[in-house]
């Protein structure tokens, strides 16, 4: 009972004392300020409170999130792109919250850490070790039900794993996917399910257990590390100092994650985008299409790494390193407490826990030098090895034979192979990655469009965006035989070797033109050099005809590149009608290319070379898509081309129309720009 | 303040049998009263569990000259109607197989590509030599086969696949529980 205080009061001090006497604060108050710290104030005490300052953050920044946020397979990555691209702030209450999940997992490693050295689970404070180790696995069961919240393509392949590793717990293992996913496929269910635990389920659990936890810590007070180096203290001002200290280091580094890359680009001069600061936004999750570069966040991809160990153990080792061994390890933890009792005990238990952690560090190590391995292993040093693998195939047998008796260089080789392997596989990782950022800058370019998101959700604009569909589209249905490249750039040569048609990089253009017309380059590999028609009458004509200066003079030749490219329909390129007109004449003449090519109305008829009329136009690559047999196009001269949008009687076409457009429209260049 | 109680015990002591039954009684009505809202929720929760995966259904991919007959597995992505909670989806791509036709051969294969180890979208190792899990790096053989050592529990699943007389190819599109040596269907 608190000394009653008969010092004479003024306005303030006569209200607290109708307060304290009306709710008895004062006491409470002094209990909770007041608390003893033998052994002084200590920064090795601090990480538990800045846990409950992470946590805070987090509700914090969570409920104002909550404020903007929809759970639903249609709104869920439209809702958190409109948060980080278009909403003032959003960006910085989105970042926050991103990055103090990561800082909560090495404070929790770290109190976990002082916790076990300092013995601070020995009784009576067993209770509330188990405590700590249940809210440590809730802080990481929200960490992985928010990872898929924004539904975009990383969180939904991660929670694709990890609810497919929940499913092997024996017996109820395949219910308790199906409840977590809410049915038998991931869609809606998913996010509303996964949304009512992070944000409801899972921290009120937390906020109960924090409550006990804090409680029972206070009950038996803090147990201090001995020796004693300094006198004691009192809670309040010290240990509360050096706590308020470390909570804000713990934000200045948080807001330096996210503001770092601002200053930088400040600095170099180069533009700032709120929208492109904090935590990153994939392309919209879409479970028909890979996704190489599926990774956890780094702090499970030590598990993520220790799955690969049980390569070759079949459905065994899944099991053990999906949930025995973590199930073990949790259980030793759990089991602290009582080991702890011995001297011996305590040691085992300092050595095991600096074990799980350097354990985890390594692997996660290990999963990062697997995935950049291509960045840093000398490739020159590897050219030779290379060379040998493209000739033989990669064939043992053909490279023992290549290399003759040398049994020295054999073994050299086959070791260079394998890290040529290492090297594939790392760069797979690194071209995956870098496609994903590519595409997620292409979704949110698209969501930023005047007319902003269907009802339908992102995905219906990013399947019929041209730019993004063009060159997927190509290389299953068409790169077997066409190339795309631009013919300058490097490596383009061992591709247009390997090609059997034309090279459509830039068709429709003057400059794809003036490639076909060009006698050096008709019969070369990016026109018509690998195909049926290399010795045809096309190429005679631009070999014999185009190179007589009397009948062609290059004033011609150029005017029939412009009008035909001007068929297209693309940008106008600035040339005079007149030269236009003139090349028109020129081409529908029927002693030149009139002769074979049909041109509006110049009396050729169709079928003895392709129409020109609208040469390189959406329409015209459409209809030669879509039937390149037909008339209009090479009929029965057509090399090797399908017929992708005519189909046998009752069968579906190879392509749909829309897919037919996506095409011709990503050939022509024309898709959304901002 | 203990005086009143100096003579008797106070009333409603459970150590009586009318106090046992007082408590009893708390007990019962206060814990049917909160079990309501808990049961309710519970059965919504399970709603899941009924739901069954619809029977399987032969679902068109693709047409036969699209698979030439090289041995060498292509990517096509499976077009159908779906439905999610509430909202009803026209044809859209659901998923994706792998066809494979053997030299001078007529019948097709098909590959799901959701790698049996966890779930992942199984790729064609760049040199085109056999298929390759970008996740946890499981590997098979073209035609499906687990390559040692490799963490996957069994090899890649194969679906039913028919061609049609005129020409297009059918796949029966199903989906199997990940991480267990059997091909059980989920």
């Amino acid at each position: 009972m608190s000394v009653p205080d008969r010092r004479p009061r003024g306005l303030l001090g006569g209200l607290a004392d109708f307060l304290d006497d009306r709710t008895g604060y004062r006491a409470v108050l002094h209990e909770a300020l007041y608390e003893r710290v033998p052994g002084g104030a200590r920064w090795r005490y601090v990480w538990g409170s800045t846990l409950v300052f992470a946590f805070m953050t987090q509700v914090i920044t969570g409920l104002f999130l909550w404020a903007s946020y929809s759970a639903s397979a249609q709104t869920a990555w439209e809702s958190v792109y409109y948060i980080q691209h278009e909403m003032t702030g959003g960006w910085l209450l989105r970042g926050i919250h991103h990055f103090m999940a990561q800082a909560m997992v090495v404070l929790l490693a770290l109190h976990l850490l002082q916790v076990v050295i300092d013995g601070a689970y020995r009784a009576p404070r067993e209770v509330n070790f188990w405590l700590g180790l249940v809210l440590m696995t809730l802080v990481l069961g929200m960490a992985l039900t928010g990872y898929l919240l924004p539904w975009d393509q990383k969180g939904y392949w991660a929670t694709i794993v990890a609810t497919n590793l929940a499913g092997i717990v024996p017996g109820i293992g395949p219910a308790l996917q199906q409840l977590v996913i809410g049915g038998t496929e991931y869609g809606h269910h998913t996010l509303t399910r996964f949304f009512a635990l992070h944000a409801g389920f899972l921290p009120g659990a937390l906020v109960l257990m924090l409550v006990v936890h804090l409680a029972l810590f206070r009950k038996h007070g803090l147990h201090a590390k001995r020796p004693f180096t300094k006198p004691d203290a009192l809670f309040w001002p010290d240990q509360v100092l050096k706590d308020a200290v470390a909570m804000l280091a713990v934000m200045a580094v948080v807001l330096g994650v996210i503001l770092v890359p601002a200053i930088r680009a400040m600095v170099a001069g180069e533009p700032v985008h709120p929208g492109h600061l904090g935590a990153e936004l994939g392309a919209p999750a879409d479970p028909s299409l890979p996704y190489a570069a599926a990774r956890p966040e780094w702090y499970f991809l030590f598990l993520f790494q220790f799955l690969k160990v049980f390569e070759g153990w079949g459905a065994t080792g899944e099991f053990l390193g999906a949930i025995v061994v973590p199930g073990l390890i949790m259980g030793v933890m759990f089991l602290m407490p009582i080991v702890g009792r011995w001297n011996l005990g305590h040691r085992f238990n300092v050595a095991f826990t600096l074990g799980i952690i350097a354990g985890a560090g390594l692997l996660t190590a290990l999963a990062l030098h697997e995935d950049y391995y291509a960045l840093w292993v000398d490739k020159a040093s590897l050219a030779e090895a290379q060379k040998l693998f493209d000739e033989t195939g990669g064939d043992e047998a053909k490279l023992a034979a290549t290399l003759g008796g040398d049994e020295a260089k054999l073994a050299a080789i086959e070791k260079q192979w394998e890290t040529l392997e290492k090297v594939r596989h790392s760069q797979a990782f690194l071209d995956a990655s870098r496609q994903a950022r590519l595409d997620a800058a292409r979704a949110i370019e698209l969501a930023g469009r005047p007319e902003k998101i269907p009802p339908a959700g992102m995905l219906e604009l990013v399947r019929t965006d041209a730019q993004s569909q063009g060159p997927r589209l190509f290389a299953q249905h068409c790169a077997s035989c066409h190339a795309h490249v631009d013919p300058r750039a490097p490596g383009a040569e061992a591709i247009l070797a390997k090609s059997s048609a034309a090279n459509l990089f830039e068709f429709g253009r003057a400059s794809w033109m003036r490639g076909l017309l060009d006698p050096g380059q008709v019969a070369g590999p990016g026109y018509f050099g690998n195909t049926a028609h290399k010795g045809g009458d096309m190429v005679n004509f631009v070999k014999d005809d185009l190179t007589d200066a009397d009948e062609w003079k290059r004033d011609d030749i150029e005017a029939v590149i412009a009008a035909l490219s001007a068929e297209a329909g693309l940008a106008d390129s600035g040339v005079p009608p007149a030269v236009l007109e003139k090349g028109r004449a020129l081409v529908a003449d029927g002693g030149r290319c009139g002769g074979c090519h049909t041109l509006g109305d110049n009396g050729t008829d169709l079928g003895s070379a392709p129409d020109l009329t609208g040469w390189g136009s959406r329409e015209w690559l459409v209809g030669i898509i879509t039937d390149p047999t037909h008339e209009r196009f090479y009929g029965d001269s057509n090399d090797r081309m399908p017929s992708f949008g005519k189909a046998a009687e009752g069968a579906a076409p190879l392509l749909t129309p829309a897919q037919i457009g996506l095409l011709a429209d990503w050939l022509r260049g024309q898709w959304y720009r901002p | 303040m203990a005086d009143q109680f100096r003579d008797h015990r106070p009333s409603g002591d459970v150590r009586d049998r009318r106090g046992f039954l007082a408590g009893f009684l708390a007990l019962a009505c206060g814990g049917l009263a909160t079990l309501a809202p808990l049961a309710a929720g519970l059965w919504a929760f399970l709603d899941p569990l009924r739901r069954k995966r619809g029977a399987a259904s032969f679902l068109p991919v693709t047409e036969l000259s699209a698979v030439p007959a090289d041995g060498v597995p292509r990517q096509f992505a499976v077009i159908a109607e779906r439905v999610d909670a509430w909202t009803g989806f026209a044809a859209e791509p659901i998923g994706a197989v792998y066809l494979r036709r053997e030299k001078g051969s007529d019948t097709v294969e098909a590959l799901s590509a959701t790698c049996p180890h966890a779930g992942c979208f199984v790729e064609i190792e760049p040199t085109g030599r056999c298929f390759r899990c970008p996740c946890h790096s499981s590997e098979f053989t073209l035609d499906g086969g687990i390559v040692a050592p490799s963490p996957s529990p069994r090899p890649m699943d194969a679906l039913e696949c028919r061609v049609a007389k005129n020409g297009e190819i059918e796949v029966q599109w199903q989906k199997f529980r990940a991480g267990v040596a059997g091909k059980v269907v989920q």
